[in-house]
């Protein structure tokens, strides 16, 4: 839980270092997760999860209730040290750094992988300090205003607030909460997005509009979003990672390919079980 | 199919016991309300004839009529003020590092226990034992610095407990989104857990210093029942405070000294009363700035 400032300075981790190792046609790996485990004291919430993460592509991740498929999200930006007793053991590369090394500082870190929350929780400020306080707290140099507006544009939200900058975000509807949410989220310029079910307290049209914007952002940022609802994988993601419980109800990975054939495909008998929804 | 015969509801019964309810509670709100309507009374058919400038402006005299609260006015100014600058920041630094740092094991819960139980201990206690460190061990003598010092001990834990209720209320994941945007701890404390927590904190610094500005027997201990023609100019100087004039006035035998006394009760209330409604309106729109 004690988190020391010793500083991942951008030298010593070079953006899209790992651009050489790809294979012609293919994206580029921006997360490479090797025999990852996590326990909560003694609890294995997580067992033996190996996976690459491609460069600008959406990546779901799908499973029944308590697979540990957040848990393994939240590892991607250490947010499980915010957890008393978390332990996170095994390989997790981010852009050919290992993320848990000593010398990574994981509030450096995070303005690197940005994340959106399950229920909107935009800060009860204004919109623009919203967007603003990622900006601030990693020492933006730029014009704030600007940036904002940027923010906001990329998250297709601008049109609706932008004569209402000053208002406090509590006063937007749910979806808008969650496009300022996405907004903040990227402000800090992060190369990786994670979505922690990011629509599952959304109606349906405030969903679409997520969803379209998921697929208007992963030109240039990799996204990775935990859903509980298999249409919205099929829809949104290039790749997909289903995630099961064992009977010790630690998570485990069963299979990662391209979305296609996950839900066409699959390899494994028990996540087709899982997507035509044969399973318990 | 369901059987109207396997149900009973007495819905007679039930609807009579809905009603003794609502008449036990609402004489509970009647008793207390007309307990402080009468005492109101009392004290303002007493005490607004002598309500003037005198009793304002004035030092106490042995004249009723020329006897004022200048010193005990200023006195109990002096006292809240430095009461509030040692509270506030160490009630609500404790609270946030009780609730944002420290981490869960027994000391800490030791701890806690111990600041609830502290409100609880007898205001006495807490003057003798300001006698005892502070005007005897530290040298400060019967000073408002030793007064306020003491008034501080006594007030802590509210304001302690108040400011963690607080703090406590305010979401987790306002927390998880700012450490997930790169804020450090101190970042997230100052910039999303303080600005929420603020009102809560405020309500808590409001009661405390309510709480110091009617307490007489730590005051007594450290300054004892004392006749002062003078106000307090620096923090060293002896002080007297309005509860100790109030009290002093009623313990004469003259009945127009209680007279004074109310009137003294009446300029009190108005001091107690500004002071939470300057409190209460910078809360609320602290409030409608930051909160829906």
């Amino acid at each position: 839980m004690t988190e020391t400032r010793k500083g991942l300075g951008s030298t010593t981790v070079p953006k899209l270092s790992v651009k050489e190792h790809a294979a012609p046609g293919e994206s580029p790996t921006v997360i490479t997760v090797n025999k990852l485990d996590v326990h909560y004291g003694t609890f294995c919430a997580v067992r033996g999860v190996s996976m690459k993460i491609k460069e600008n592509r959406v990546t779901a991740f799908i499973g029944p209730s308590g697979c540990g498929k957040s848990t393994v999200l939240r590892c991607f930006n250490r947010m499980n040290v915010l957890i008393p007793g978390a332990r996170v053991t095994g390989e997790i590369n981010f852009f050919g750094q290992d993320l848990y090394a000593a010398e990574v500082d994981p509030t450096e870190m995070r303005s690197r992988v940005g994340m959106v929350f399950q229920k909107p929780n935009p800060f009860p400020k204004s919109i623009y300090d919203n967007v603003a306080f990622g900006l601030k707290v990693n020492g933006y140099t730029g014009n704030y205003p600007d940036a904002v507006e940027r923010s906001l544009k990329r998250a297709a939200l601008w049109g609706e607030v932008k004569d209402r900058l000053k208002e406090n975000a509590l006063q937007l509807s749910g979806g808008q909460q969650q496009r300022l949410c996405i907004a903040r989220a990227l402000a800090p310029e992060p190369e990786v997005l994670l979505m922690d079910e990011p629509a599952s307290a959304l109606d349906p049209i405030s969903t679409l509009a997520i969803e379209q914007l998921i697929n208007d952002l992963c030109t240039d940022v990799s996204i990775i979003i935990v859903t509980h609802n298999m249409q919205q994988a099929a829809r949104v993601s290039h790749e997909t990672a289903f995630f099961m419980v064992d009977d010790d109800r630690a998570g485990y990975l069963v299979e990662f390919d391209d979305t296609s054939n996950i839900f066409t495909n699959p390899n494994d008998e028990r996540t087709e079980a899982y997507i035509t929804g044969r399973f318990s | 199919m369901r059987s109207p015969s396997s149900f009973n509801h007495h819905l007679g019964r039930r609807k009579i016991l809905g009603s003794i309810a609502l008449v036990v509670f609402m004489s509970s709100v009647v008793v207390g309300i007309l307990g402080l309507v009468v005492l109101l009374a009392q004290v303002l058919f007493q005490g607004l004839e002598w309500l003037s400038p005198e009793l304002i402006f004035n030092f106490p005299s042995r004249h009723p009529e020329q006897a004022g609260l200048k010193a005990a006015i200023f006195g109990t100014l002096w006292l809240m003020g430095l009461t509030a600058a040692f509270t506030v920041p160490v009630g609500v630094g404790a609270a946030i590092y009780l609730e944002e740092y420290a981490t869960e094991n027994w000391l800490t819960r030791l701890i806690e226990v111990n600041i609830a139980n502290l409100a609880g201990v007898p205001s006495i206690v807490y003057g003798l034992l300001g006698l005892a460190l502070f005007v005897q061990l530290l040298s400060l003598g019967r000073s408002v610095l030793a007064g306020a010092l003491t008034m501080s001990l006594l007030v802590l834990p509210i304001v302690i407990l108040a400011s963690r209720e607080a703090i406590k209320a305010v979401p987790e994941t306002y927390r998880q989104a700012a450490f997930a945007l790169g804020a450090t701890k101190w970042e997230v404390v100052r910039s999303v857990v303080l600005p929420s927590a603020y009102p809560g904190v405020l309500t808590g610094i409001i009661l405390a210093m309510s709480r110091a500005i009617g307490e007489t027997a730590p005051v007594i201990a450290i300054s004892a029942l004392v006749y002062l023609t003078f106000v307090p100019q620096n923090p060293l100087d002896r002080f007297t405070v309005l509860p100790i004039q109030i009290f002093n006035w009623i313990a004469r035998p003259q009945e127009d000294f209680r007279g004074l006394a109310a009137g003294g009760i009446i300029v009190l209330l108005i001091v107690l009363l500004s002071m939470n409604a300057l409190a209460v309106f910078l809360r609320n729109r602290y409030q409608k700035q930051s909160v829906e």
